[in-house]
């Protein structure tokens, strides 16, 4: 049974590895073919070859990017879990900050970064606060959604045993949010790295974004490619750990499909 | 003569300018199966949304053991048209619900309930998420989640009308059963007017919106009346005449059309 499982998803990544090698062998074959310079467009042999060697810098700058998406990601999860309950229990507050929360989405990080790093300086703070500014939104809609989900039968019901708002909140409408929260993790975990990438190009001591500006400045885009493919690499496991988490903490939702059972 | 348990006294209410219940009078009396038969959108849903507290009336009242009901004291338990089960808990957090927003601990909710799973003829599925479970099944579990809230009366808003013809006549045989058992007080929201004449002692009948109490029935049947020898048969009478009663002009057309 497991073997045939695993021998059907290696079937179906088929045509997306068939598909990601000929355009990688495509790449390489041009590169060799016309000459064009190292120092223009890197063979992807030659970004991995140098991804390898420079494998220790990579690590050292990974890590702190790392460390801010997390911790800014954290902070962008706590925020929209007391804001979006914020806005369940008082229609005043949502009337009051919905639309901060929609003008928020509408600054340019092109504009913002480089302000934050002013305000906050070169260390982790404007890290985490950039990354917790672009991936708070979606979040923020995620739960608020869910918690709109929940069935009316179910609030009825709880209703009629007596469950005080409070109560209904907490065995309806916040379970049934779960699903959304899932998926609205799944979106913003993928621009929470590339967010700290971007805060630390506008400024940073160490990290992949203010590696892979040194790298260009110093005319090595094998070195920015390698870079590019370890934010990607992180992001690709960021997602995954979404998976996981949903399978030990809410096991009562139909992952194959993303739909509510 | 016994003391109705619950009385609605000319109850009227209206939801913007469109009437829905119109002096709506009926009682129930102690361990009694009522059932409340009606066409769809008559406002059946809506007499239980009074008796939760989920709605008020506009005019009338509603006296329970002979006071007038206070909401706060929930003599119901409510089973709605849908499960409603959360596909979050398992089967046996699903039943101790009730027990559970009554401030009862998670695990002496769980022995409470967990005896009655055998009865219910969900043994074995305690631990399942009712998504596992077949639509019968879930039912069951549902008015189990209702019973074990120990409340005086029981409140079943159509609650087969989901499940498959063959389906919701094993449960119609399952609940009578049950209900010889035990003797709970039922009262039973339906538009199937077989399945009213087979469960209930009397039936109140509802006239489309604005609803009225249009007649009400007793069915003075044998009981076990699905496996009784005469009463299938006897219960077809009625309800012939029942449904004589609902296709004829007076009742179908809305008032002030006819002369």
């Amino acid at each position: 049974m497991r073997g045939r499982m695993l021998r059907n998803h290696a079937f179906r990544a088929l045509p997306a590895l068939v598909a990601a090698s000929s355009l990688l062998l495509a790449w390489e074959i041009y590169c060799r073919a016309s000459g064009i310079s190292e120092t223009t467009l890197p063979a992807p042999s030659q970004v991995l070859l140098q991804a390898w060697l420079n494998r220790e810098a990579l690590w050292a700058n990974t890590v702190p990017t790392l460390r801010a998406t997390l911790l800014g990601f954290s902070l962008s999860l706590v925020l929209a879990f007391l804001l979006s309950m914020a806005i369940d229990f008082s229609a005043l507050m949502r009337r009051a900050l919905f639309p901060i929360f929609i003008a928020s989405q509408t600054l340019p990080l092109v504009a913002i970064a480089p302000l934050v790093v002013l305000w906050f300086g070169f260390g982790l703070l404007p890290k985490i606060l950039l990354v917790a500014l672009v991936t708070f939104f979606p979040m923020l809609v995620a739960l608020a959604e869910g918690y709109a989900s929940t069935e009316n039968e179910v609030e009825d019901l709880l209703a009629s045993m007596g469950a005080s708002r409070w109560k209904r909140f907490l065995l309806a409408r916040l379970p049934s949010a779960l699903p959304y929260f899932f998926a609205g993790l799944r979106i913003s975990i993928t621009y929470a790295v590339v967010a700290a990438i971007f805060a630390e190009y506008a400024g940073a001591a160490k990290g992949l974004g203010i590696y892979m500006l040194n790298a260009k400045n110093n005319f090595r885009p094998d070195l920015v490619l390698a870079a590019v493919l370890v934010s990607s690499l992180l992001t690709l496991l960021l997602f995954s750990a979404t998976w996981a988490v949903q399978r030990l903490a809410a096991p009562w939702i139909d992952s194959t499909s993303g739909r509510r059972p | 003569m016994t003391e109705p348990l619950l009385r609605l006294d000319r109850i009227s209410l209206s939801y913007s300018e469109i009437d829905v219940l119109q002096d709506i009078s009926l009682d129930v009396l102690p361990g009694e199966f009522v059932s409340i038969l009606g066409p769809s959108g008559a406002g059946k849903s809506t007499i239980f949304k009074l008796l939760t507290g989920a709605a008020n009336a506009g005019s009338g009242e509603i006296q329970f053991a002979g006071k007038p009901l206070i909401a706060t004291d929930r003599p119901f338990a409510f089973m709605p048209q849908r499960d409603a089960l959360m596909p979050w808990r398992r089967i046996i957090d699903n039943t101790t619900l009730g027990l559970q927003v009554q401030g009862m601990r998670r695990k002496e909710a769980r022995k409470r309930v967990a005896p009655l799973f055998k009865e219910f003829g969900l043994g074995g599925f305690e631990q399942h998420y009712p998504q596992a479970l077949s639509g019968g099944m879930r039912q069951r579990a549902a008015l189990l989640r209702t019973v074990v809230q120990d409340r005086p009366v029981l409140l079943l808003d159509e609650p087969f009308g989901a499940l498959d013809a063959l389906t919701r006549n094993q449960m119609q045989i399952w609940l009578e059963a049950m209900w010889l058992k035990h003797r709970w007080t039922i009262i039973l929201i339906t538009h199937d007017v077989r399945e009213a004449v087979m469960l209930s002692d009397r039936i109140h009948l509802l006239s489309p919106r604005p609803a009225r109490v249009e007649r009400t029935i007793a069915v003075p049947l044998p009981r076990a009346r699905f496996s009784h020898p005469t009463a299938r048969a006897e219960a077809a009478a009625i309800e012939t005449s029942i449904l004589d009663f609902l296709l004829s002009p007076q009742i179908r057309e809305p008032e002030g059309l006819l002369p």
